[in-house]
């Protein structure tokens, strides 16, 4: 089994690709899929702590990470149709409806 | 090197290949379908770590779940418009030096932190502790993401309404 410091850092590599997709994507959908790596990235973490710790708390927080992320995924797709159907577009960038 | 060792690389070299083509090709439905690849390894890593029971939720819940939804959606927009979704990216530049730099200081933090603790691995499968963790003590907060999940669905419902 590798040691934590293994699944820390390629938690981390996963992290930073998030944020890559997140910073360069325009496309909504893109942007959400780039918060989906970030999250993944944080459930191996908790995981990962968890087991090499010997706390269980650790996977239970990981079980409510991902419910939630559900429940974002499903309110954010949603949000992203309406916002599709009323501007005909999700390029984040044209959406500056509250820009000052 | 020993076994388990060498297969956990090879499901991380899967798990970053697939991220990096998630946030990389231009069509955005293949974009979904390296997520899903992605989710899948993320599940084997839950595997390597002696959680199978989380490597199931994450094939139901994400793998099934998450993305059979965002495959809709963009099914769904592209219907609107009548057009194939491609997605640009930019500042390409930018992004690749925002993420190296968050990644060095991660790992800069990780090294400065000293060596880590030893490893005290959990014996057997952790699903029973898990149980017994959302029926005892996490009770509550176990019956309060029930409700989260309710009052999500029902926002996503009235979101996405045709009226």
């Amino acid at each position: 089994m590798p040691g934590l410091f293994a699944y820390l850092v390629v938690a981390a590599l996963l992290f930073v690709i998030g944020v890559f997709g997140v910073l360069t994507r325009r496309n909504a959908v893109g942007i959400l899929l780039g918060i989906e790596l970030m999250l993944n990235a944080v459930n191996i973490n908790l995981v990962a702590f968890a087991r090499l710790h010997g706390d269980p708390v650790g996977l239970l927080f990981a079980m409510f990470t991902i419910a939630i992320t559900v429940a974002e995924v499903a309110v954010g797709l949603a949000i992203v149709i309406v916002i599709f159907r009323v501007r005909r577009t999700i390029d984040a960038d044209r959406l500056d409806l509250l820009r000052g | 090197m020993t076994g388990p060792v060498v297969g956990f690389w090879a499901v991380a070299v899967v798990l970053l290949a697939s991220s990096v083509a998630v946030v990389l090709t231009p069509n955005l439905f293949h974009s979904v379908l390296f997520l899903a690849v992605s989710l899948v390894a993320t599940g084997l890593v839950f595997l390597f770590l002696h959680s199978p029971f989380l490597f199931g939720v994450q094939l139901l819940l994400y793998a099934g779940g998450v993305v059979v939804l965002v495959v809709f959606a963009i099914m769904l927009t592209e219907r609107i418009v009548g057009q194939r979704i491609t997605q640009s990216s930019h500042g390409m530049i930018n992004g690749a030096i925002v993420s190296a730099a968050l990644f060095v200081g991660i790992v800069g933090f990780l090294v400065q932190a000293g060596p880590m603790p030893p490893d005290r691995p959990m014996a057997g499968d952790a699903t029973v502790a898990l149980a017994q963790a959302f029926l005892g003590p996490y009770g509550v907060p176990f019956q309060l993401l029930g409700v989260l999940l309710v009052a999500a669905l029902l926002g996503a419902l009235y979101f996405a309404r045709e009226d």
